[in-house]
């Protein structure tokens, strides 16, 4: 959280507060105000305030004006070294630590605005997306061109595959163009993890089919650090009761979120109609609760999960009026929960579905936009881990 | 006259419980005596100390002829047959076309005749395969067709099952089909458990199977019609057919050996090459099914041969075609449980021959005087490595790549002439 408010600190460090630094530098006392709340300091007044607080007896070098340095790619010692992001169960919690320290680092706006573009600079982004995503493609594409990389993205759902063309054909041409990062979205479980093993890049899961979705597992814990550190808890995840609500059955965020959650301590509970519940998935590490009233008792957190329609090739609930009654989540539901509950949802909403929308849009409870912000910078920091894991194997091989 | 001793062997023959150490000689394609005071004459094999049996009858074997010989012909399914100590096979009628009418029986005996191993026809039980319309199953009979099968997919119409089942009856027709409720396993690629939900994969639950096979049971106690459950996989379908037998009801099972000798764990890291159908299911299942065979509730054990180029596997799991190649592996997979002592040598060996030939009518799959010279010498604690490459199949889809397996055939002999080893 340091890189955020360098300016705080210098502010009230050097100069005891906003009204003594106003007086100093000789600015009004709104101006140090917007620095303060900014957490930065325009480029333009450095000299200045290096100069008087001087007399104020600090040296201040242009260092202190930039935010923290790239955190290292490595956490309790143990160094990054995995080359793709197929599964949560790829990652060992160090490697977790890392990720989220990489991807809080990217959360300041100074760095994700200016990052430092040599990360993946002279490196090749490929978007493979088999299903259509807006969000997710632009995130990683946002992300890659943000450090530097030269980003493809290929709309497969609506080319070559229609023409016969297999996953591993296009593996081979993709291998022609030579991509170092590889992201995949694709509608079967394990396509990622069987074109990982015929490309020589570092493929990154975007969601598979209903088997997972690393990314959005790791910027929903990354979202939820922020929020319980921003109020007034230690950001920590241990300990939580986190309810994972709706289509289960369906649902890859869940299957990512319920290891994550797990790894890091929570005690996740799954909530849903038994229809959407997938087979033993009490067998997972988490409680399985078919009735919202004791699902989200006492609980720390709400994860609403769309109802995914488009995956529905049965009958698995009567209507959507239905489900809304017993499972939507709406201000009555949201009482079960404990006082100051946030909600999520990895979006896109089906509003008045799975969540009614004065639960959504309210700020105090709904961490759903933040969500979407956390993306990128949660991405930024997967990028750069894996490329600096290459470049380490690289420069093990030579 | 050709004469043929095999000295020094373990004579096993399931059919009569013979197990005794001897010669066994064969005259013209026919064994025409055998026990230890026979006195070998003509070519003479040494089998020292090797177990003699009858060679293998594998009722459930599919072939890529006609239609998909990339995948295999009736030659290349010979081959491997031999070298897995099978000889006689009974190809299912997914074929292009379907065997459904005499001449394509016809056409698979006609096949069969240049073949090395003896080559058996199972008739459609529906045009095409539709499981609508019935086939000539009493003039396919006659053309020599053994059983009739309607492949992969089950009769889902209980009418037509029904149907089927006492028309055939007056012909003593056996009639196989696969215990699967269609409806309940729409869509399905693996076994409905904790397992394969976790890896996102649609299952089917073992109750698709119990109630298939429990329909089917119901069917033929009705009818009086000659029932074949297709190749079981679940405890639960097990604990059916042991009632029905215990009833007395005249039904028999079968079960593929990737089913007693691999789990739902095998698809691991959605290996595709252990997608079957059935899907594998849980260790308990496989266990069940290890003591069905035992205890005879289990009467045939098969390869499920279905051999299937790369480009149908090298695909995401959901999408990669199920099956796999078994004609060189069925008796070294069994010859292993055997060898880790949860599988009856004897039980394994009468559901590999004699029960077969007693459902499909045949003179083979025993040893006796008169009886066809069909025999293999096993040797049933050799170590080998499975490698994909070396198999002789046109098709390398085994999931039994890499594995350390225990005992199999060194020498074949069909109709009295060595065709392997």
């Amino acid at each position: 959280m340091c890189s955020m408010s360098y300016a705080k600190s210098i502010i009230d460090d050097i100069f005891g507060g906003i009204r003594p630094a106003a007086r100093a530098l000789e600015r009004s006392a709104s101006t140090i105000q917007g620095w303060y709340e900014a957490g930065t300091i325009p480029q333009k007044h450095w000299v200045d305030v290096t100069r008087v607080a001087k007399d104020f007896g600090h040296h201040l070098t242009p260092d202190d004006f930039y935010p923290a340095k790239t955190p290292a790619t490595s956490s309790f010692g143990y160094p990054f070294e995995k080359l793709h992001c197929l599964s949560i169960d790829d990652f060992q919690r160090p490697d977790i630590e890392t990720l989220l320290t990489l991807g809080e680092h990217y959360l300041d706006l100074n760095v994700q605005k200016s990052p430092d573009r040599s990360v993946l600079k002279g490196k090749t982004l490929v978007n493979l997306f088999f299903e259509n995503s807006t969000r997710t493609e632009k995130s990683f594409e946002v992300a890659g061109k943000r450090l530097g990389a030269d980003v493809i993205s290929m709309q497969v759902a609506s080319s070559s595959v229609k023409k016969g063309e297999t996953l591993l054909d296009t593996a081979t041409t993709l291998n022609a163009m030579n991509p170092d990062l590889l992201v995949v979205r694709h509608g079967s479980s394990g396509a990622p993890a069987l074109l990982a093993q015929k490309v020589s890049c570092s493929v990154i899961n975007a969601g598979d089919g209903m088997h997972e979705h690393p990314t959005q597992a790791l910027l929903d814990v990354l979202t939820l650090r922020q929020a319980f550190a921003t109020h007034g808890g230690d950001g920590q995840i241990d300990g939580l009761r986190i309810a994972i609500c709706g289509d289960i059955l369906h649902s890859r965020v869940a299957r990512s979120n319920v290891k994550l959650l797990n790894m890091l301590g929570a005690e996740v509970r799954l909530v849903g109609p038994p229809t959407l519940i997938p087979t033993d998935a009490d067998r997972w590490g988490a409680d399985v609760f078919h009735d919202m009233k004791t699902g989200l008792t006492g609980c720390d957190v709400i994860m609403m999960l769309r109802l995914q329609m488009e995956r529905m090739s049965g009958a698995f609930v009567p209507s959507k009026r239905e489900y809304f009654h017993f499972h939507g989540l709406d201000r009555a539901k949201l009482g079960y929960a404990k006082d100051g509950a946030f909600v999520m949802h990895p979006g896109p909403m089906n509003r008045g579905v799975e969540i009614s929308s004065d639960v959504a849009d309210d700020p105090d409870v709904s961490l759903i936009t933040q969500q979407v912000e956390t993306g990128v910078a949660m991405r930024m920091g997967i990028l750069h881990a894996l490329s600096e894991a290459q470049d380490k194997q690289m420069d093990r091989k030579l | 006259m050709s004469a043929l001793s095999i000295i020094n062997a373990r004579i096993i023959d399931p059919t009569s419980g013979y197990d005794g150490g001897g010669t066994l000689l064969c005259e013209d394609g026919i064994i025409s005596k055998f026990g230890p005071d026979v006195t070998a004459k003509g070519e003479i094999i040494d089998a020292d100390g090797l177990i003699c049996a009858p060679g293998l009858i594998d009722m459930r074997v599919s072939t890529g002829e006609p239609g998909r010989e990339n995948r295999e012909t009736i030659a290349t399914a010979a081959q491997a047959a031999v070298a897995g100590g099978v000889t006689s096979i009974v190809i299912m009628p997914e074929t292009n076309p379907v065997i459904d009418d005499m001449s394509l029986v016809d056409f698979i005996h006609r096949r069969g005749e240049e073949a090395s191993v003896n080559v058996y026809a199972a008739g459609a039980l529906s045009k095409n395969l539709d499981g609508k319309t019935l086939t000539e199953i009493g003039l396919m009979s006659e053309a020599g067709a053994v059983m009739f099968s309607n492949g992969a997919q089950p009769i889902a119409d209980s009418r037509i099952m029904r149907r089927l089942l006492s028309y055939s009856a007056s012909f003593n027709a056996l009639i196989a089909n696969r215990a699967m409720d269609p409806s309940l396993s729409a869509g399905s690629v693996a076994h409905e458990s904790d397992f394969s939900s976790r890896l996102g994969l649609t299952g089917a639950p073992a109750a698709a199977e119990r109630i298939m096979a429990e329909r089917d049971v119901a069917l033929a106690e009705l009818t009086g019609g000659r029932l074949l459950i297709d190749m079981i996989s679940s405890a639960e379908a097990l604990q059916v057919v042991r009632r029905a037998k215990s009833r007395d009801i005249e039904i028999a099972c079968s079960v593929s050996i990737n089913h007693l000798a691999l789990n739902e764990v095998d698809i691991g890291d959605y290996r595709t090459f252990a997608k079957l159908d059935p899907p594998l299911r849980e260790e308990r299942d496989r266990l069940a099914l290890l003591s069905g065979v035992n205890d005879g509730t289990i009467d045939v054990i098969v390869s499920a041969h279905d051999p299937r180029p790369a480009g149908e596997k090298r695909l995401p799991f959901a999408e990669a075609g199920a099956g796999a190649v078994g004609l060189e592996v069925l008796l070294s997979a069994a010859l292993s449980q055997v060898a880790d002592e949860k599988l009856d040598l004897v039980a394994a060996l009468a559901a590999m021959t004699c029960n077969p030939a007693t459902l499909l009518g045949l003179e083979s799959g025993r040893i006796a005087e008169g009886a066809p010279a069909d025999l293999i010498l096993i040797d049933p604690h050799a170590p080998w490595v499975c490698d994909s490459d070396k198999l002789l199949s046109r098709s390398k889809n085994t999931p039994f790549d890499g594995r350390r397996m225990t005992g199999r055939a060194v020498k074949t002999i069909c109709g009295g002439k060595v065709v392997f080893g």
